[in-house]
Parts: structure tokens; C-alpha cells; sequence
């Protein structure tokens, strides 16, 4: 038995609770023991992105305090979150202590696909998902943690899928955190474009491994009354 | 045109901008192409990572000994029969080439592209002393004649103009009859200013690359206008930023081939001119008299900062090339000379946060930047850092300090937390409709100008692993 932690993330815990359902039920049916550590926060992102840097540091502390109750890998099933966890470090370096909690924290962080990948026997699971899908590699997953390849080989498990190339398929979708809010224009008009190069090959699906960029992009197809189901990858993987 | 391009709000720049569909097109369809190009160039040369860990090892090299070479530099343009003037601010540097030009009682002088005698606003002062300034590389002669349009780009700043917007342009200011040709274009105005090199009494370049060990100055452009303005004309004034330098000529080989493949995606661009000091006296061709200016303008104060990396920059322009907001909104929306996610670091730092606060948001932080840039630079990690330091200097808004404030409060209190998250999924449910928000609230409605808001199911993740029975395992 692999024990496992998991590290929800707010837009999982809640607005998307069957992506973080999903990641429980793959990760127990490969084997590991799911624990949640419930002092669990927000990993304070859309403060350290907007440059509140001083006031996180408290949320940072009581965060990796909350994942100290074990030291099992920690699992998260968003790339963003789990940049942003292993970025703690280095905010909190003039903090030796902190800084030597952080550390640990973030190398037993790992982002799902990698995880599964790299740690679990996928072998045994057999998802079946018929139809065409975009795969939209996440800028925190690919770029931030170099997560290129571990999201197409569990994909190309998959019984049923075919994957289609999309123009500028790196290109961020344009969430940003509070990017999209804030600078809703810009975001705005990346996400239009992204949906739009999206609908160009009429995927059945739109699969990624980052709920708050499917959140955005899925917010733009609904907009534009596209018929595309949008997936996260534990969802694709839960597929029977 | 000094750094400041326009007085309008940043938000309402951008609002302006991106209803301008001849922009939103040509940059789109430039950046792919450059993008695309310097893939390739990337791509051709082979170890183009270890290519940029060369860059960014000599740029760093540079700038931890930035005395020294500045000293080598400026001896070896000396006792090559050059002038040098090391310049605080931009006030010094442009009353210094100022008074070169009155004593040499100069009527017209030829520039070739040159970011920084921009930074130092030298046309206008130049042209308050009666000076005809005659800009020559083909970008600027278009903005120049376009009644000074700002620059929407370093590299190639009139980038946001179509080929049919700069045929109008061209008939309307110099009488052209011909086609939206570029070649043809190109070769008409090329004749047009022919005159204005053989009759400038001074040409002034900027300079991409000086070289310590034998004091020369590079410069690299496509047009070969740059090779005609330090020619013809007796005066040569180079400007550079203090930190564009390199030890010798086995690192500036490196660093052009950077620029050259970052900027325009090929080996090498027309013509790279390496001068050193004035004419000798068996050589025809050449300036009698040169001047080099090497300007500060605040770039001590960078070297000694915690954006010190971004002196490291060579202006190719790549981050600018893939960044997806330049892409949408365009350079002029910066309102600042440096555009892209250069601008975006360089500019506040150069021009302050009064009039470029609003630039380092323009990011969703997906550091495409980063990974394209030459010299390695962390253009996402200075971009916050930007964010960072207006935050808690209180230039943000108060509403979204409040904000802040709150959400850090909640955050930092993990049972207080959990209600929240187990309220808001509630609350999600009840409120959010068909995509739709019952309340208003200013940061959803700016979600929902393009985007439906995401329908939860009510129960929040937390809630729902506590109380799971063992018929929700699998």
C-alpha cells in the first residue's frame, strides 16, 4: 500500500470536486491510500501573483504546516499548484527554518500525471473514451515543470481516443489567475483565440490536466454553445 | 519620442488598441512568422540551449565587471583617435551630442535605428536646435514621416502598420505612386533619402555590441543603412546603453549570433559593420570625427537592483515575438518605447511606476518569454518581482488591497478556510446560473464579458471525502 496526500486546490475543492473525486479513485485503484490533510488551504497563488508576497507568507506557513501531519508524496492534481507549492521555498529563503519546511514540501509535491507516470503502474488501468479530443498542455505543466510527455502517454491508453493538433497549441489559453480578471481584455481575447483554434478541428473533447485553464477555455466554448466536453485528464483516465 | 508614448490610461490604450483590426492581424501574422522563423534558426544551429547558456554567461560576466570593461573601452576609443562621453541621464547625453552638433554647425543628420537615442528623446531635442533629422532605417522612416507614430516594436517598430497602410502613408508624404510592394516600397524611399546621406553633416547610430579589447562598436542591421550613416557623413555619434559591451570579438561572435537568430530567425541578418575610431588617413570612406556616448540613465541603479538580469538584454525582441498579450494588444499599448515583456520589466524600472505601473499585469505569467529568451533572462520572476514591489509599496488599489488583505486572513486560518470552501460551493450552486452570476460583482463580470462562469455541484471536495461511504471507493 503507497500512502498518498492529497493537495485538492481551491478550484477543485470547490467547483470541481469530481476532478479531485477522479484523482482519489485512480490513485486507489493503483494501489495507494488516499489521505487529505483537512488543515489544507489555498496555495495562495492569486496573492503571490498579484505581488502580496509579504502577506502570503503566513498562509505558505500554515499551509506546509497542514501537509507536515504526514510525510507521504503529495498529490496534486493541478500543475499551477504544484509550481506554486515548489516556488515556496524561494519566497520564504530569508526564513532558514521555513525555508528547510518548504524544501521538504516540495520535493515530495508531485503533479498527477507525473505521479501516475513515473511512480504507479498505469498498466492496469483500461479507460475507454471514444471520439476525438485536444490535448491543451498546461503553461505551468509543461513550461513551469517541464511536464511534456507524461499527459500523451497516459492519454494514448486510453481505448477509443484519437488526439488532433491545434495551431499554436502551446500558446497559454490566457487564465493568469487574477490575469483573467484583472486584465480581462487580454485574457479575454487569448482565451477567444484559443476556443477558436480549438473549434477549428471539432474535437468531441477538450482534455488538459489543469482545472483552472479548462475552467477558462470551457467557460469560452459554453459561451460560444460548443458541444465539447471538456476533461481533466483523471476524469479521461476514470473513463469506462 | 522619449520613452512615454501616450498620455491615455493604460486600460483605455487597450481598449483603443485591440479595436484595431489592421493591427490585431499584422502583429499576429508578424509574430508567427518570427516565431516561427527563429524556431527554425534555433533549431538549424543545433544546442541552442547551450547557445543561450553562453549568452547569458558572457552577458553576466559583463555586468560583474562592468568598470573594468568600461574602461577598456573607453581607452582603446581614445587612443583610437575617438571621443568618449559618459553620459548620467538623458539630458547629458543629448546636450552633449547637441553641442558636437552645433560645433560642427550640422544642418541634417542621418540616424539608423537606435533604441536608445530614442530613450533620450534626441530627435526632438536635435530638432530644436533647427537640426533636419532624417531617420533611415526603413521602420523609423515610416513612423517618422507618419507624423512620429510611436513604435509598436524594438526590432521592427512599425510592425503594426499593413503594407497598404504604409503605401498611403507614402503617398501622402513623399509622393509615392507605386504599389504595396515591399520590395518596391523599399527601393523608392531607398532613393528618396539617398540625398540626405551624401548631404548629412552627421550620422548617428546606436550600437548593439562594443567591443572592450579594440574599442569598435557593432551594428547589425538588414538595410545597410547603418553602414551608409557612419560613411558618408564626417561625424560619427554612436549612443549605447552602458552595459551593451563585450570583452572581444570571440564573444561578440557568439552574442550575434544570438541576436541575429533570436531576432529574425536567420544565420545572419544583411550587413554586421564593426567600426573602430575614425577614418585613418590612407582610407576613403569613414568619419573624420567620432563620438561615442555610453548613457547611464539609470542603469546603475538596475545593475545594483534585484532586476539586474534584465541588463543582460540584447533587444532581439523574441519574448515579444511569442508573447501571447504583446500578440493581442499590440506594442503601442505600452505606451512606452520598449514594448513586449522587455518593456514590461524595463520600462518601469527606466521611467518609473507613475507612468508604467500598469505594464508588469500585462502577463498571464505563462513565461513563454522566458523560454525563448537568448540570454536566459527570467522575464515572468521580474515581472513580479515589479508586482511585488507595488503591492507593498500601496500603489495598488485599495479595494483589491482590501482584498488581499481578506483573502490572506481567511488563508492563513485552516478552519476558517474550510467553512469558506464549503460555503462558496454552496453558494456557487445557488448563485451561479446557466453561466451566469445572480449578484454582481466586478471581478465576475469581467470574467463573464467573455467567458461563462463554471456550474459546481454543490458540495465541496472536502465535505464530500469526510463523509464518503466505503460504496464511494472503488
Amino acid at each position: 500500500m503507497i500512502h498518498v496526500s492529497l493537495f485538492v486546490t481551491c478550484i477543485c475543492d470547490t467547483i470541481k470536486p469530481n476532478v479531485a473525486k477522479n484523482t482519489v479513485a485512480l490513485l486507489e485503484i493503483l494501489g495507494c491510500q488516499v489521505h487529505f490533510p483537512e488543515a489544507q488551504t489555498c496555495c495562495s497563488q492569486p496573492s503571490i501573483n498579484s505581488g502580496y508576497v509579504e502577506d502570503s507568507k503566513r498562509s505558505l506557513k500554515s499551509l506546509i504546516a497542514a501537509m507536515e501531519v504526514n510525510d507521504h508524496p503529495v498529490i496534486c492534481p493541478a500543475a499551477s499548484c504544484a509550481a506554486m507549492i515548489k516556488s515556496y521555498p524561494a519566497i520564504l529563503n530569508d526564513e532558514p527554518e521555513w525555508r528547510a519546511r518548504a524544501q521538504r514540501l516540495s520535493d515530495r509535491t508531485y503533479e498527477l500525471t507525473q505521479f501516475l507516470v513515473h511512480h504507479l503502474d498505469t498498466s492496469i488501468l483500461s479507460p475507454k473514451l471514444s471520439g476525438t479530443a485536444v490535448y491543451h498542455p498546461s503553461c505551468s505543466l509543461f513550461r513551469k515543470l517541464g511536464i511534456k510527455d507524461e499527459p500523451l502517454q497516459l492519454l494514448s491508453q486510453v481505448e477509443g481516443l484519437s488526439l488532433l493538433p491545434i495551431p499554436n497549441q502551446e500558446t497559454c489559453c490566457g487564465f493568469g489567475g487574477t490575469f483573467s480578471v484583472k486584465m480581462s481584455e487580454i485574457s479575454g481575447a487569448m482565451v477567444v483565440e484559443k476556443a477558436a483554434h480549438i473549434q477549428s478541428v471539432s474535437p468531441d473533447f477538450l482534455i488538459g490536466a489543469d482545472s483552472s485553464c479548462l475552467m477558462n477555455i470551457g467557460g469560452r466554448l459554453d459561451r460560444e454553445q460548443s458541444n465539447i466536453r471538456v476533461m481533466h485528464i483523471a476524469d479521461v483516465l476514470m473513463s469506462r | 519620442m522619449s520613452m512615454k508614448t501616450s498620455s491615455t490610461q493604460f486600460k483605455q490604450r487597450i481598449r483603443t488598441n485591440m479595436q484595431d483590426s489592421i493591427m490585431r492581424e499584422s502583429v499576429a501574422s508578424a509574430q508567427e512568422r518570427m516565431f516561427g522563423n527563429r524556431a527554425r534558426a534555433a533549431e538549424d544551429i543545433g544546442h541552442w540551449d547551450e547557445w543561450r547558456q553562453m549568452g547569458m554567461d558572457i552577458r553576466e560576466h559583463v555586468l560583474e565587471n562592468l568598470d573594468f570593461y568600461l574602461t577598456q573601452l573607453s581607452d582603446n576609443v581614445i587612443e583610437n583617435g575617438g571621443h568618449v562621453f559618459f553620459a548620467q541621464t538623458a539630458e547629458e547625453a543629448s546636450a552633449y551630442i547637441e553641442r558636437v552638433a552645433q560645433a560642427k554647425n550640422a544642418k541634417k543628420v542621418v540616424k539608423s535605428k537606435s533604441m536608445v537615442t530614442e530613450e533620450i528623446d534626441l530627435n526632438a531635442a536635435l530638432e530644436r536646435q533647427g537640426i533636419n533629422v532624417v531617420e533611415t532605417d526603413l521602420g523609423e522612416y515610416i513612423l517618422q514621416i507618419d507624423d512620429h507614430d510611436a513604435p509598436s516594436h524594438i526590432v521592427a517598430p512599425a510592425i503594426h502598420k499593413s503594407r497598404e497602410q504604409v503605401q498611403q502613408i507614402f503617398k501622402d508624404k513623399i509622393g509615392y505612386q507605386g504599389s504595396e510592394n515591399p520590395a518596391e516600397m523599399t527601393r523608392f524611399v531607398r532613393d528618396h533619402i539617398r540625398q540626405d546621406f551624401v548631404n548629412a553633416d552627421i550620422g548617428i547610430t546606436g550600437c548593439n555590441f562594443a567591443v572592450a579589447e579594440s574599442g569598435s562598436i557593432a551594428l547589425v542591421t538588414n538595410e545597410g543603412n547603418a553602414r551608409l550613416a557612419t560613411a558618408l557623413p564626417k561625424t560619427h555619434i554612436a549612443v549605447m546603453g552602458m552595459e551593451r559591451l563585450v570583452p572581444t570579438f570571440e564573444e561578440l561572435d557568439v552574442m550575434v549570433t544570438l541576436l541575429c537568430r533570436s531576432a529574425v530567425g536567420l544565420p545572419l541578418t544583411g550587413y554586421v559593420t564593426v567600426l573602430t575610431g575614425p577614418k585613418e588617413a590612407e582610407q576613403t570612406d569613414g568619419p573624420e570625427e567620432f563620438h561615442l556616448v555610453i548613457l547611464d540613465n539609470g542603469r546603475s541603479d538596475i545593475l545594483a537592483s534585484e532586476f539586474k538580469s534584465i541588463l543582460r538584454c540584447i533587444r532581439c525582441a523574441a519574448c515579444a515575438n511569442t508573447c501571447p498579450a504583446y500578440r493581442h494588444i499590440g506594442g503601442q499599448s505600452y505606451g512606452s518605447i520598449y514594448s513586449g515583456p522587455i518593456g514590461a520589466v524595463l520600462s518601469p524600472l527606466l521611467g518609473g511606476y507613475q507612468d508604467f505601473q500598469d505594464l508588469p499585469y500585462a502577463c498571464s505569467l505563462c513565461t513563454a518569454c522566458n523560454d525563448v529568451c537568448p540570454v536566459k533572462i527570467p522575464l515572468a520572476e521580474l515581472l513580479l518581482k515589479h508586482r511585488q514591489i507595488i503591492a507593498e509599496s500601496k500603489l495598488t488599489p485599495i479595494k483589491e488591497r482590501i482584498t488581499a488583505t481578506a483573502f490572506n486572513f481567511i488563508n492563513s486560518r485552516p478552519t476558517l478556510w474550510g467553512s469558506a470552501v464549503n460555503m462558496g460551493a454552496k453558494a456557487s450552486k445557488t448563485l451561479i446560473k446557466e453561466g451566469d452570476m445572480a449578484i454582481k460583482i466586478k471581478a465576475v463580470e469581467e470574467w463573464h464579458e467573455t467567458r461563462d462562469l463554471p456550474e459546481s455541484d454543490g458540495e465541496s471536495f472536502r465535505h464530500w471525502f469526510k463523509h464518503r461511504t466505503p460504496s464511494d471507493k472503488p
